[in-house]
């Protein structure tokens, strides 16, 4: 009875990590892949850093994917920061709702939130929109504050109808960019993996440890189990 | 004499340690037959100390502030060393006491363990019940997420619905006119400190009184009928060592349910930690979808389920209340010839059936929002279908209690055993 | 069954059960130890105190003969004094006046159990508390009645909470309440003129 509950939970989670959520590209992710993390680091700090935080990310975090403090500070950061700090910026909050109209969100979280299919999707998703102030919108994000930092690798998409923006309409590429499509592809999904590693940087060594512990617990089951056995022979007899 | 034996009669002329073992181990007898339904009260029992440790080594790091709560939770996750594992032991331990206790009164329920003379143990119980959802509720405010705290705001606006003196209520439970620092403040000493303590003192209760009476068991029979010249009942046996061993496999077995969660999946697909709780607290932007954590579910349904009536939600706050309070009741609704479902007749077991599919039904509406499965066509004035579902359901759940003293006395009952059965 | 053979029994079972009683504890009590230690390891310093207590960087071109400079390193005031010739020469000349003129008190790293108690002789790093109980002795690095200290003062540092006094190399003088000399923190230089502190060069 009790394993049959705990099935119907793994199915309910199952089918929603699954689901991702109608309309969401799946982003096919290695979270195992320390390498695509480090590309999605450096992407984060090129063009991400500039408007939004990771304020409880610290970078010397990235040496649990094998970077030296060294390395950190000469490819991930500018300026006087150290490798213990944390990934802030100097934006003042006043001035981004001015511009955006709201202060970009904090990124620590953000694939915990949103999860990664969102994200992945959401940074393919943008068009131009002359009616939006920043000259961007998004048909997974209608009307978004955001405007296309990634156009010039992406090219400019817009609306294939041409009409309102709608959630989810297609578009149509209207200038190519620095990449081809597979290529922004794959360097969208670097960043979110990136993203996904900041969200919970632990969750390698929780899965490790994972493993020892049930390990050990099934010997435990063997042992008590034998306990119980011996000491039951009196009852059963 | 060896040291160790000096040493217990050193304590034994100074505190009766020799004789509360006895007491309450080694010559506490409980009846043979126990099967599993009979692990979760030393389960809940276990969670309970998962829950205090974890949560005294979270006292260290968290900050009961609305300005750094969320921080402080993050700090936890990541700068503090292996503090994600206590988290996730606490998140995780949160939602498994709920399971434990569901099941633990599942058991009751079945066996007629809250009949006489267990009426007392049963309201102890109750009352530890009562208790929990309040620490639950308490704590959960803490992570200062969205969901924390757009839960708060849905369940503290639920005191608002009280006639006259609500909207004040509402304002003095919160000590603001919004959820705020001040109400996140005084949420931390109720679940760090006050719940706690009335916790600990309500299950000394419930194992002083269940040691008085005695444990039920599947049969529903009193084993204490039938004793040996000694006076130990024949179909008892020594809780320890023959239960504490067989407790021991439970709790291992628990332990590795509990493991695959917390390393495995911590957030268990958003229904033990939120997805929208992974975003700070903004008074100013209601989330899409707000559903309190799973456990409170049914109770959340039952209230969606009735309609406002003479423009206030009183009337659902006060059928949420009811759906709990009933449950005090059950010893006197009860008047069934028998305890357990074994020997009931159908007319029990059908309304159980229902009482449970509907409480699980309510569980399950209670997350989603209510257009969860459309509308009924123009016949039924376009209305949703969960909500009629969820209707059902809440009649059913109450039914289930207010006709108990007619179907279980009408009950064709099998006869009980004169011992317990293997 | 004959009486023997199940009082036999009886004792085999016993000690079954007592091998397996003992197993199993002495497994749990192993697994409860394993259960502590991420509630220890909690109570270390964390992730932030980590980087709030990380190494400092000092650059010495500014630092002209004579002067002295107060950094943070761990929430502790770390001198470093670029000490002139005539400062040097004054050490070895108060040896019988201070308590552990050769550094035998492990004060300071083995790199710098020397006699000016430093790496390069004319740079000193120290961790400006007192070692009696902990207040920040001021500067006194005038030789003679310039500092208020005596006319035969070679420099050094005084403590106002209970007067302990201290050299050039941060020795200790006889017959004050602190017991020790000051404290020299791990440090190494990362070139000629930049210091790192709380950091040692590996051997």
């Amino acid at each position: 009875m009790r394993s049959n509950f705990f099935f119907l939970m793994f199915v309910i989670n199952y089918s929603f990590a699954a689901g991702g959520g109608a309309g969401l590209d799946d982003a096919k992710l290695d979270p195992s892949d320390g390498l695509s993390i480090q590309r999605g680091a450096k992407t984060f700090v090129n063009y991400c850093l500039g408007c939004h935080e990771a304020s409880y990310m610290r970078f010397n975090r990235l040496g649990d994917l094998g970077l030296s403090n060294g390395q950190i500070k000469e490819f991930l950061i500018f300026g006087e920061k150290k490798v213990g700090d944390t990934m802030v910026n100097a934006m003042d909050r006043e001035d981004a709702e001015l511009w955006f109209g709201i202060v970009p969100p904090d990124l620590s979280v953000i694939a915990r939130s949103r999860g990664p299919d969102w994200l992945y999707t959401y940074l393919r998703s943008f068009y131009q929109d002359d009616k939006s102030t920043t000259g961007w919108n998004n048909t997974l994000f209608p009307n978004v504050g955001m405007p296309h930092i990634l156009w010039e690798l992406q090219g400019i998409r817009e609306l294939e109808a041409g009409e309102a923006s709608r959630l989810g309409q297609k578009t149509v590429t209207k200038m190519e960019g620095a990449l081809n499509q597979t290529e922004y592809d794959s360097f969208v999904r670097d960043l979110v993996n990136y993203l996904v590693f900041i969200g919970e940087p632990a969750r390698t060594l929780r899965v490790q440890i994972g493993i020892v512990i049930l390990f050990v617990l099934s010997i435990f089951l063997v042992l008590t189990w034998v306990l119980k056995k011996e000491y039951w022979k009196d009852v059963n007899q | 004499m060896s040291f160790a034996k000096s040493a217990v009669k050193w304590v034994d002329e100074r505190f009766p340690l020799s004789s509360f073992l006895k007491n309450h181990l080694t010559e506490y007898y409980a009846p043979k037959n126990f099967n599993f339904w009979y692990f979760f009260g030393s389960l809940a029992l276990l969670v309970l100390v998962i829950q205090i440790v974890t949560g005294i080594f979270l006292t260290m790091h968290y900050k009961p502030d609305a300005a750094q709560a969320f921080a402080s939770v993050e700090y936890i996750m990541r700068d503090v060393p292996l503090g994600w594992l206590i988290r996730y032991i606490h998140s995780t331990g949160a939602s498994m006491f709920f399971i434990v206790i569901y099941l633990h009164m599942f058991r009751a329920l079945i066996y007629g363990s809250y009949r006489k003379p267990r009426e007392l143990l049963w309201l102890f119980g109750m009352l530890i019940y009562l208790c929990l959802m309040a620490e639950a509720f308490f704590g959960y405010l803490l992570p200062w997420g969205q969901m924390s705290y757009w839960g708060a705001q849905v369940i503290i606006n639920l005191f608002a619905a009280v006639p006259f003196i609500g909207p004040d209520l509402a304002v003095w439970i919160r000590g603001d006119y919004v959820v705020s620092d001040a109400t996140l403040n005084r949420f931390f000493a109720f679940h760090v400190i006050a719940i706690p303590l009335v916790l600990l003192g309500l299950i000394a209760c419930h194992l002083v009184a269940l040691h008085e009476v005695g444990s039920n068991n599947p049969d529903g029979i009193d084993i204490k009928k039938h004793k040996d010249k000694n006076g130990k009942p024949l179909d008892g046996i020594a809780f320890h060592p023959y239960y504490t061993v067989k407790d021991l496999v439970g709790v291992v077995v628990f332990l590795m349910v509990f493991t695959l969660i917390v390393f495995f999946a911590p957030e268990m697909g958003g229904y033990f930690l939120e997805h929208n709780n992974f975003v700070p607290a903004d008074p100013l932007r209601t989330p899409d979808h707000i559903a309190p954590v799973w456990y409170f579910t049914p109770f959340y349904s039952i209230l969606r389920a009735i309609p406002p009536m003479f423009g206030s939600q009183f009337p659902g706050v006060v059928a949420m209340g009811l759906a709990v309070f009933v449950l005090f009741l059950m010893p006197w609704l009860d008047r069934g010839a028998v305890r357990s479902i074994r020997y009931r007749g159908s007319l029990y077991k059908g309304w159980l059936s229902v009482f449970v599919l509907s409480f699980l039904t309510l569980g399950y509406l209670g997350v989603k929002p209510t257009s969860v499965w459309g509308q009924f066509g123009a016949w039924l004035g376009g209305a949703d279908r969960a909500v009629v579902v969820a209707q059902i359901c809440t009649a059913v759940y109450f039914l289930f209690f207010f006709l108990m003293p007619w179907y279980t006395k009408m009950d064709k009952t099998k006869p009980e055993p004169e011992r317990v059965t293997l | 069954m004959t009486k023997t053979k199940e009082k036999f029994m009886d004792e085999e079972t016993t000690r079954r059960r007592r091998i397996l009683v003992i197993g199993t504890g002495a497994a749990g009590v192993l697994a409860g130890l394993g259960a502590s230690v991420p509630f220890i390891s909690s109570m270390a310093p964390s992730a932030k105190a980590r980087a709030a207590g990380a190494p400092v960087e000092v650059e010495l071109t500014g630092l002209e003969p004579g002067m002295m400079i107060t950094v943070e390193w761990r929430g502790k005031p770390v001198w470093v004094l670029h000490r002139t010739p005539s400062m040097l020469a004054s050490l070895p000349e108060i040896i019988s006046k201070v308590q552990d003129p050769s550094s035998q008190v492990p004060m300071q790293p083995k790199y710098a159990m020397n006699e000016h108690r430093s790496i390069k002789a004319k740079y000193l790093v120290l961790v400006g508390i007192c070692t009696h109980l902990g207040c920040s002795p001021s500067q006194k690095l005038e030789i003679g009645g310039a500092a208020g200290m005596g006319d035969d003062w070679k420099g050094g540092f005084f403590c106002p909470c209970h007067g302990s006094k201290f050299d050039l190399a941060g020795r200790v003088y006889k017959g004050v309440p602190a017991p020790v000399n000051l404290e020299v923190p791990p440090h190494m230089y990362l070139s000629e003129d930049s210091l790192l502190i709380g950091e040692e060069k590996k051997a």
